[in-house]
């Protein structure tokens, strides 16, 4: 099949064709093709890493790819920037929504393209725009307001507007109800229906595959960078997706779990605590338990154990580390004492990613690599060396700088440097985040190696593949408090997800 | 059919080559200071016979010693995300504190109370960035004009000057091997600066502190204690170079140092490549840098040049220097 096939036979379809992105020598997007017809609803699904971001991005012009061809309305299209994909009728509405807080609705819609001379805005000619605009969306926002006053979902309404005030004739949603209530959800379904109704071609980027088996016209399930299937929805089920994404069984993937000993010791105990975001959560973890707290994005779960880190300030509660109280609020001591951290954004909170990985794996350590502060750099490397082959880093030399490496790697030197502190409990957020298939299960084996040798183990995840894979008991959080603490049997992807979506606790 | 996939295009355009390695940029950024450095001399050496001269050369390092200390401090400063504008102000207070002291005190008691008032504001400002959480930026600009307000308010606006060969005089004119005591004093300041970054703990959380903060805390890394040691070393290295100066002038005013210095030196650590986003950064460029700007002027005069063209010149490199800087970053991002 040529190019030239799909401009005879769609003329207002968008078709990328072949398109392949690497970032730093991995694979995040591996020759993929897609066609996007106008009035249809696409939706991308996949695992987390699978290339659907990356997929939207290219189409909506945020990163170039590295080959392939994209074509619209039978010409070929080169963004360079997202202004072009703008001008060429494609609006991204990001998870993170890029609405001015301070500016109203009216302002924020027109930001760019205000109807104006000389730049003296024409209001009147401007509410008569909004009014057309509003008709248009069947939306009721009053002009205005400030968006900082308004709800998650009335902002996205705003973006919706302004995707259409711009003439759009593709509009990428990506995640778009992951931070929205059951009820906000339906409002953005009915605005999406109404989209393609009105001929605009809607990628969807989603997670819910009921949110995608319902509102779809189209599938496209991506895999580790590679597309995998493109089905017309009707004939999708729910498992067959599911299948599709993770191309495995559910066991292959996880090491065989080794259950800790019921009389084993209580390493971590924490007590009632309140803290930011976190309510009357207690959390009991034995010496080689690995305990799995599972939730959706925003309740609680990271909050809750950067508290147990005492990286935030508690207002009740309290921390126990093997008999230890964790008064003082600092990072610091809280190594220092035995736990060890692995937060859930590595760029943003892990790695210094312009330096070396030596520097990036001793930081924690080096009070005991020197001596008067002056660092023995003989027992550094040999330190560095020993702990970045235990857990597998591939990489030229330690010299190489952090931001070189593949999300992998980086991944295993923050369990490098934390491993390296010996630590008793170990907590991780988000372990495998934009981790490639095979270092996940590298990272799996050593949180079940570390667990064999009686580490207490906490791992937050959004993936319950992983939960259910590793934990031998989970906790479940929604809005900041515990709503299940499951163990045994109980343990199973109903349980969690009922608890996850519970109102009340209801253990 | 609603979407036929293809997977069977080859690649229409073969992938862009990787961005270069790290080893390659900091060789960018140690050869981005030290060619142009070495080119001026070389230049300076065949168009200027009184240039290469032993004595000019050595005239050249004892004017500098202040700069070289304060340049120093600084980058520590900047490596660890922060930024001082009060060191010429400090500077100007501990040169006229010390020059006040020793009129009635001895040399010794001069150089203590110069020292204590400088490390004193450092210390202000490293507490004000740390605990009160002003950006560094504001802070020191305000710590500068109160600052430069208490030396005046100090001399009542005179010039300070010290009898000559007083016991003061020594600090900076005592001579070994040719060297004044203030380019040893600096020499080896220079050198405890610069293990201090690159082989000790403290060095190492510096960078981590500038280069991520988030990440340096969680880390375990005290990040404000890190940055408060900073602006007290930012302190007393104003202080150090105000107390050589006034050894080597005998003569203090409030209004000496100030702004110019501050950015000469500011210029001089951004030329020698250290980020002024923080994270990254060395003592031995920084000093090439303040040479750097030292021959520029050293030359400018010894060539004739009108030195107005000094300043252009000068701002000039700054621009390259630092646009070159944001321009290896956005191609690693």
């Amino acid at each position: 099949m040529n190019i030239d096939a799909h401009v005879g036979t769609a003329g207002g379809d968008f078709i990328a064709t072949g398109v392949s992105k690497h970032y730093g020598g991995v694979p995040a997007l591996t020759n993929v093709s897609i066609r996007l017809e106008p009035g249809k609803v696409h939706a991308l699904i996949g695992e987390n890493g699978a290339g659907k971001s990356t997929l939207g991005k290219i189409i909506a012009g945020v990163i170039a790819p590295d080959s392939g061809i994209l074509t619209f309305r039978g010409e070929l299209l080169v963004l360079r920037t997202p202004r072009d994909a703008i001008a060429a009728g494609i609006v991204t509405i990001a998870q993170e929504l890029t609405v001015v807080p301070s500016l109203t609705v009216a302002e924020n819609i027109f930001l760019g393209s205000e109807t104006a001379t000389a730049s003296v805005v024409h209001r009147a000619a401007m509410r008569q725009r909004y009014d057309e605009l509003a008709a248009l969306a069947g939306f009721d926002l009053h002009p205005d307001t400030v968006v900082g006053a308004l709800s998650t979902a009335e902002k996205q309404k705003v973006e919706v507007m302004r995707a259409l005030s711009r003439k759009a004739s593709i509009i990428i949603m990506d995640e778009p109800s992951a931070s929205l209530s059951t009820s906000e959800v339906g409002v953005l379904h009915s605005i999406i229906r109404h989209l393609a109704a009105s001929g605009v071609a809607i990628v969807l980027i989603s997670h819910f595959l009921n949110e995608v088996l319902d509102l779809a016209d189209t599938v496209t399930t991506l895999r580790d960078g590679s597309l995998i299937a493109t089905a017309p929805a009707q004939e999708c089920t729910e498992r067959g997706l599911i299948e599709g994404m993770l191309g495995r069984s559910h066991t292959a993937a996880y090491p065989e779990k080794v259950l800790a000993p019921t009389d084993a010791p209580v390493v971590l105990d924490v007590q009632h605590l309140s803290a930011p975001g976190v309510q009357d959560c207690s959390l009991q973890v034995r010496a080689g338990e690995i305990v799995g707290i599972a939730g959706l994005v925003g309740s609680g779960r990271s909050e809750f154990v950067r508290a147990i880190f005492r990286d935030a300030p508690l207002s009740a509660g309290r921390v126990v580390l093997d008999g230890t109280e964790l008064k003082k609020r600092s990072p610091s001591v809280s190594i220092r004492e035995g736990v060890a951290f692995i937060p859930e954004s590595r760029k943003e909170m892990g790695l210094l990613m312009g330096r070396s990985i030596r520097e990036n794996t001793a930081l924690s350590r080096l009070p005991w690599l020197s001596r008067w502060s002056w660092i023995s750099r003989k027992r550094e490397l040999a330190a560095v060396t020993e702990q970045v082959a235990k857990v597998g880093v591939k990489a030229a030399s330690l010299t190489q700088s952090a931001r070189m490496l593949s999300g992998g790697n980086q991944q295993k030197i923050l369990f490098a440097r934390t491993l390296m502190c010996t630590p008793k409990v170990l907590i991780c957020d988000e372990p495998t985040r934009g981790v490639d298939v095979g270092s996940k299960r590298a990272i799996y084996d050593l949180l079940v190696a570390k667990a064999q040798e009686g580490m207490g183990i906490v791992v937050v995840s959004s993936e319950l593949e992983e939960i259910l894979g590793l934990a031998h008991r989970v906790v479940v959080m929604r809005h900041g408090q515990i709503t299940a603490s499951l163990d045994g049997d109980n343990v199973n992807e109903q349980a969690i997800l009922v608890a996850a979506f519970a109102d009340a606790p209801s253990a | 059919m609603t979407n036929t996939a293809t997977n069977d295009l080859a690649p229409v355009r073969e992938a862009r080559l990787g961005i270069r390695l790290p080893a390659f940029l900091r060789s960018w950024r140690t050869t981005g200071i030290l060619i142009p450095f070495l080119a001026l001399f070389v230049a300076l050496c065949l168009k200027s016979a009184p240039f290469h001269s032993t004595n000019n050369l050595i005239n050249i390092l004892g004017q500098q010693s202040s700069t070289l200390c304060i340049a120093a401090a600084f980058t520590l400063v900047l490596v660890a995300g922060g930024i001082d504008l009060s060191v010429g102000a400090t500077y100007g207070l501990a040169s006229v504190v010390g020059g006040e002291v020793a009129m009635h005190h001895s040399a010794g008691l001069a150089i203590v109370a110069a020292m204590v008032a400088a490390i004193v504001v450092g210390l202000l400002n490293g507490l004000i960035i740390t605990v009160v959480k002003i950006s560094p930026l504001i802070t020191t600009l305000a710590m500068s004009f109160v600052v430069s307000g208490i030396a005046l308010r100090c001399t009542q606006g005179n010039l300070i000057a010290l009898p000559s060969k007083g016991a003061f005089y020594l600090l900076s004119n005592l001579h070994f091997l040719r060297l004044p005591s203030c380019v040893w004093i600096t020499l080896a300041f220079v050198v405890v600066l610069a293990l201090l970054l690159n082989r000790t703990t403290i060095g190492r959380y510096m960078v981590a502190a500038g280069g991520n903060m988030e990440a340096a805390r969680l880390a375990g890394v005290r990040v404000n204690a890190i940055k408060l040691s900073t602006y007290v070393l930012s302190g007393a290295a104003a202080g150090l170079g105000g107390c050589l100066d006034l050894s080597r002038l005998l003569s203090a005013q409030a209004s000496s140092g100030g702004n110019a210095l501050t950015f000469t030196v500011l210029a001089a650590v951004v030329v020698g490549g250290t980020s002024i986003a923080g994270g990254e950064g060395s003592v031995w460029r920084s000093m090439i840098g303040v040479l750097f700007i030292a021959l520029i002027g050293n030359g400018f005069i010894l060539l004739g040049i009108n030195t107005l063209y000094q300043q252009i010149v000068l701002g000039v490199i700054l621009l390259l220097a630092v646009g070159l800087d944001s321009w290896f970053r956005y191609r690693q991002n």
